[in-house]
């Protein structure tokens, strides 16, 4: 069928009355979700899954209002990350990188804004990837093997770097303690449980929402404190609340290259928005940043990750609605929701139900259109946030921190976990370690891991494996030019303008 | 301004009510025989997979069918593939009478490799398995390997050949099923390649990719990928043939590899409630098994027909867990 004749069918399904209310429904639950710390994209659809079964919701309808949310869920996690340098999920947590800075200069209102249109961009630009490439995308992301992924991996590691690189060597630190706290937990390969002293509750590892709401919310809330305590609490004022056009238009390219780096990533099956953003981010810093203002409120900083991780979330319904294989955590959630109603995903949905492919992909382009309508009005309110004081507003996260921990891990044990992580976020801030290496080495650890050893396993131990492809060669180059030419090119550069200053 | 401050303050506290409302601990409330309050089913997992789904089929198929008269939460306690739950129930919420808890054939093979701590079959009562999955074994459809034959002479002539792609690590069910083929084909199971993925998703990816040869899956996971073309089931591993589009596989038996692999998807109960509030349960169940609403949620699952209640299910999942623990020390897994 005719890509245009397919997606004008989707937009009379997407169109209909209950299916846009739906649409609009599931962003709006979606927005709420990504805010709150502590409850993700994940337990929003999963919770709300069963209430759509019940209530008798059509398949298509169910779908948009479960997708809606995924989508919701990427704008929605921007709010806490900007305003309390708090990510309210897993791949919000680089937009804490320039949001957080940009709210303390008064900013938090442009911020917000600019994050709405920048996850648009990037949401837009998904599903546009989506409806023209999705099959060729899904034949090339099963040539992603477990070599090619860890070369990515690696390749994300020497990214890192540039992302905090004011002091290397506490960098590689808090990236190794990461990858170190990672290791907790059963062995992915052999079965085997390292460092959980006998206790079930460790068995399946530390839950990354444990390990963000500890380090990032408890060690705010503990910051805060202190400053409360010291009395150095400086107030933070609201300058303006909406964004200047010239603004956007300077962050177009940044918004354009980190949709389609998103949404790359996004396609390959298990990595994910957060890697999506932490690749964006650095690139955009490694491109740009000339006068060093990345990291102290820089609008493309913020623009970079929005835009990367609206576009992952869009590229992982790339392998659901094509080969029925999950990019995510929540598309596979989704995917159980389209098997309880009968409809298997794969190569033959497109032909076979077209209602509900083409539904779907044409209500997300409706979907992130009502988002933003929904997100640029509502951004003066959420910049009050700023104003509540302080014993409101502590509590009040901690409340909900915790109350998203327990809903999901239903154990003490989880609550006493945040709570050491926090402790342990805190000293690590004041100690002047940067907490994205930390996160990104607690993800990519675990996942560059479990792909050295399937490659291994693959090819029997020889190394070779990893060098195969064209596609690991060519991540090996670009980490090589990171790692080795970036820094002498740089070197270069620096002693001839020293010459020069000299003569 | 004031009343903007008014509303967050009230968007605030009223979520933090609703999501609080979600995961209160009510008391067992036992006041009369036939009607039960708070009827609960605990998914040791986190949403979305299998154990959900095991909830979810008792859950709704008990309301729908009208044999309880309120809703039964379904509330998750992941940790350790259920290892968490299990201790927990044994351990504190040994009376309740109004829980269930979602189990299935990984749970036995866990119990049998000693998982779940100090606790073993014997700590929980056993109430009843409601449906069933089957292994399966799959190849790339442009596979040289046209039957399960094909497969074991390659697995007989080299070993090292054959890379399996599977959900799960050492010693988890698919492991066990690749295991399995391997003894039937007269190998020592240690020598087989064999690469562990997250779940079933990923390791079909990779047959799909050619990074492994073969996958040890389930039936669930091969539906709506038949009719693609891009994969071929070389058995079923179930005692007979299957119903309706799986009906055209043969099984391994019948290819004269005596291998078997039913994934019972069931439910214990806490071990101290008394055998009156356990006969509850199983009248329950054994009346919702008959009817057609419980045949409806169990189809739309992709879950097979299998209905043990009782004493006979308890009898089956102790033999099952001893016939396990031997196996296990055959294939050379044992601690």
């Amino acid at each position: 069928m005719d890509i245009l004749d397919f997606l004008l069918q989707g937009f009379a399904v997407a169109l209909t009355p209950l299916n846009l209310a739906m649409a609009l429904v599931g962003g709006f639950i979606g927005t709420l979700v990504g805010a709150l710390p502590g409850i993700g994209p994940i337990n929003g659809v999963a919770v709300l899954l069963p209430i759509s079964y019940t209530l008798g919701l059509p398949p298509e309808t169910a779908l948009i209002m479960l997708a809606g949310i995924y989508y919701g869920a990427e704008y929605g996690g921007r709010i806490s990350s900007i305003l309390l340098n708090i990510p309210g999920d897993s791949s919000a947590v680089m937009s804490t990188l320039d949001g957080y800075p940009l709210a303390h200069k008064g900013m938090a209102g442009p911020a917000l804004a600019l994050s709405a249109i920048s996850s648009f961009i990037g949401g837009t630009i998904a599903v546009i990837g989506l409806t023209l490439f999705a099959p060729l995308l899904a034949e090339m992301a099963i040539k992603f093997g477990p070599a090619e992924y860890f070369s990515l991996m690696i390749f994300a590691f020497a990214s890192l770097a540039v992302i905090v690189g004011k002091n290397p060597l506490k960098t590689a630190i808090a990236a190794v303690l990461g990858v170190m706290l990672a290791t907790v937990g059963v062995d992915s390969g052999t079965g085997v449980l390292r460092y959980t002293y006998g206790q079930p509750e460790l068995y399946d590892g530390i839950d990354f929402l444990i390990v963000v709401i500890g380090l990032f919310a408890v060690s705010e809330i503990l910051l805060l404190l202190e400053r409360a305590h010291m009395g150095r609490l400086i107030p933070v004022a609201i300058n303006r609340t909406m964004i200047k056009l010239e603004e956007v238009l300077a962050c177009k390219w940044t918004i354009l290259r980190s949709s389609i780096i998103g949404f790359i990533i996004g396609v390959l099956p298990g990595t994910g928005a957060s890697i999506a953003s932490a690749v964006a981010y650095s690139t955009e810093k490694r491109l740009n940043d000339s006068e060093g203002t990345f990291g102290k409120g820089d609008f493309r900083g913020l623009a970079a990750p929005e835009a990367a991780n609206n576009a992952a979330a869009g590229g992982a319904f790339v392998p659901m609605l094509t080969l029925g294989i999950p990019g995510s955590g929540t598309t596979a959630i989704l995917l159980g929701a389209l098997l309880l109603y009968n409809i298997q995903p794969g190569p033959m949905l497109f032909a076979q139900q077209p209602e509900i492919a083409g539904g779907l992909i044409a209500s997300m382009y409706i979907g992130n259109l009502m988002l933003l309508v929904l997100n640029l009005p509502m951004v003066g309110l959420f910049a009050r946030i700023l104003l509540i004081p302080n014993w409101l507003l502590v509590p009040g996260i901690a409340v909900m921190a915790f109350v998203g921990v327990f809903s999901v891990h239903g154990s003490m044990v989880s609550i006493l976990f945040v709570l050491a992580i926090g402790v342990f976020g805190y000293f690590l801030r004041k100690l002047k370690y940067s907490l994205i290496p930390f996160i990104l080495g607690f993800v990519l650890g675990e996942l560059m891991e479990e792909n050295l050893r399937r490659a291994l396993a693959i090819s029997g131990g020889d190394m070779g494996i990893l060098f195969q492809s064209q596609i690991s060669q060519s991540l090996w180059v670009l980490t090589f030019s990171i790692v080795i030419i970036l820094p002498i090119v740089r070197l270069l550069f620096r002693r001839r303008l020293l010459e020069k200053q000299k003569t | 301004m004031l009343t903007n401050r008014f509303s967050i303050l009230f968007f605030v506290t009223t979520l933090a009510a609703l999501s609080l409302q979600g995961c209160n601990n009510t008391q067992p409330n036992t006041t009369s025989k036939t009607e039960r309050k708070n009827l609960e089913c605990i998914a040791p997992a986190k949403p979305g997979g299998g154990f959900d789904l095991t909830c979810r089929l008792a859950a709704n198929s008990l309301k729908e069918s009208k044999l309880i008269s309120q809703p039964m939460q379904v509330k998750y306690l992941p940790g350790g593939i259920g290892a968490l739950a299990y201790n927990n129930i044994v351990g504190s919420r040994n009376k309740d009478p109004n829980i269930i808890i979602a189990a299935s054939t990984g749970s036995a093979l866990n119990l049998a490799q000693g998982k779940f701590g100090e606790y073993d079959e014997n700590a929980v009562r056993w109430l009843a398995a409601l449906g069933a999955d089957f292994g399966v074994v799959v190849v790339n459809s442009d596979s040289p390997w046209q039957n399960l034959g094909d497969l074991m002479e390659a697995l007989k002539k080299n070993p090292e050949s054959v890379v399996f792609g599977a959900a799960g690590s050492i010693g988890s069910q698919d492991w066990m099923k690749a295991s399995l083929l391997a003894k039937a084909a007269g190998l020592d199971p240690k020598q087989m390649r064999f690469v562990a993925y997250e779940g079933g998703g990923e390791a079909l990816a990779s047959v799909l990719g050619g990074q492994t040869q073969v996958c040890p899956c389930d039936v669930s996971e091969m539906k709506g990928q038949l009719e693609s073309g891009k994969f071929r089931i070389l058995a079923v591993l179930a005692d007979d043939r299957l119903e309706d589009e799986f009906a055209e596989y043969p099984t391994a038996v019948e290819q004269g590899y005596d291998v078997t692999w039913p994934v019972w998807r069931g439910y214990y109960v806490p071990p101290n409630i008394t055998e009156e509030e356990y006969q509850w349960w199983v009248d329950k169940m054994t009346k919702l098994v008959e009817t057609p609403e419980f045949k409806q949620e169990l189809a739309n699952r992709g879950l097979f027909p299998y209905v043990t209640i009782g004493s006979e299910y308890e009898t089956l999942v102790k033999k099952q867990v001893k016939d396990f623990r031997e196996l296990v020390k055959e294939i050379g897994l044992s601690k």
